[in-house]
């Protein structure tokens, strides 16, 4: 049993509110991590990360500092973060630049373009051992954003550079779904 | 609401239509006749000699592709001689991606020393009837009875940060394997890369 799922049912005899403050607690714990950090993790610790939102419209970007379009398209995803902060809706940007450049590169480039979403770092020289994985469909072409939702059963996969509008309508409409 | 679920439904739908298409392994590759750097046009048909080729879609400006970059060459100066020479072919929208210019290839090949062909593909009718998505990525071809056949598609090794710490060369061990009479063990893989830059308003 995931642990979230474990808190779920230890929790539903107690009041719906007493559960809503603690996942608040919980999910604004996870958030206060992103604070100029960045986990470095492997796949099956992602795999963990994503699988731990099981009550959350989990918004999945792969990107990277190199990647011009993704760069292009971050700002939506910190718009997003801000806008649904009251939602259950939370992102997850995940970088795929090389472990050796985190300090050179990555961390510089959260500060300098003030990231709030959480970042971690995937450490997978070997795109051909997860990228299926993530998606069948993804060619492994950045950027792709994976959304999660699973306590409604949703895993959709977008090989693309969203516009804002695209994403926040995306988003509207999971939401809509509760 | 409904605009929403219009708007939804219009996104699934333009993701369908960006789903991957082009040849799969086994299928028949087209030939091309694409600008080379030194100003000459190139096709597979003028290399009467090769059993096959390494297809390579790449680009000067892909942190990924520059990784890849002297293991290309390596490619070439292994299997060349061997009946598979590299062809490079840069498939990138200018106007997206200026440093990946027909003038700035031009500089590239010449400041690295190309040994192969590193052809323009400006209106990316190549690399969409191929199904490239990124750079890099490689398409094995193969003469056969069918044509140029694909023998393998995707990366050139499962290391792209350390060239020494690879442990499968895939494009090595299918070409190895295809001089030996086999089909390959692995006959394609994934890899992380740049998104090809398509002109915008195809």
């Amino acid at each position: 049993m995931k642990l979230p799922d474990m808190f779920f049912r230890k929790f539903s005899s107690t009041s719906n509110a007493t559960m809503k403050t603690f996942l608040a607690i919980l999910l604004f714990s996870a958030a206060a991590r992103a604070d100029g950090q960045v986990q470095v993790m492997k796949f099956p610790d992602l795999e963990r990360l994503i699988a731990s939102h099981s009550d959350t419209v989990l918004v999945v970007n792969f990107w990277a500092t190199w990647c011009s379009p993704c760069v292009e398209e971050l700002p939506h995803f910190e718009q997003i973060n801000v806008r649904y902060r009251r939602e259950k809706v939370r992102v997850l940007l995940v970088s795929l630049d090389f472990k050796s450049q985190l300090e050179g590169k990555v961390l510089p480039f959260i500060k300098g373009h003030n990231l709030r979403s959480r970042v971690v770092l995937l450490d997978e020289p070997d795109g051909n051992s997860y990228i299926d994985r993530v998606d069948p469909s993804w060619s492994g072409a950045i950027p792709a954003t994976l959304i999660v939702d699973r306590s409604r059963g949703v895993r959709q996969f977008y090989e693309k550079q969203f516009t804002l509008d695209e994403i926040d309508s995306l988003i509207q409409s999971l939401i809509e779904r509760n | 609401m409904n605009r929403l679920l219009v708007g939804f439904l219009a996104l699934v739908l333009a993701a369908s239509c960006t789903a991957q298409t082009g040849y799969k392994v086994g299928d028949a590759a087209r030939d091309f006749s694409l600008k080379n750097v030194d100003g000459r046009t190139v096709s597979m048909k003028d290399f009467a000699d090769a059993k096959g080729f390494i297809v390579v879609f790449t680009c000067n400006s892909c942190p990924y592709a520059r990784a890849y970059e002297q293991r290309i060459m390596d490619l070439h100066a292994k299997y060349a001689s061997k009946g598979y020479p590299v062809i490079a072919i840069n498939p990138n929208d200018e106007g997206r991606q200026p440093e990946d210019s027909f003038d700035n290839m031009v500089k590239r090949a010449k400041e690295k020393g190309y040994a192969f062909p590193y052809l323009h593909d400006e209106t990316q009718e190549i690399a969409a009837a191929y199904g490239a998505t990124r750079t890099p990525h490689v398409y094995l071809l193969e003469k056969t009875a069918k044509g140029l056949e694909v023998a393998y598609i995707g990366a050139i090794d499962d290391n792209v940060e350390d060239a020494g710490a690879a442990k499968v060369r895939y494009v090595e061990a299918a070409i190895d394997a295809l001089s030996s009479g086999q089909k390959p063990a692995t006959s394609s893989t994934k890899a992380i890369g740049c998104t090809i830059k398509w002109k915008k308003s195809s």
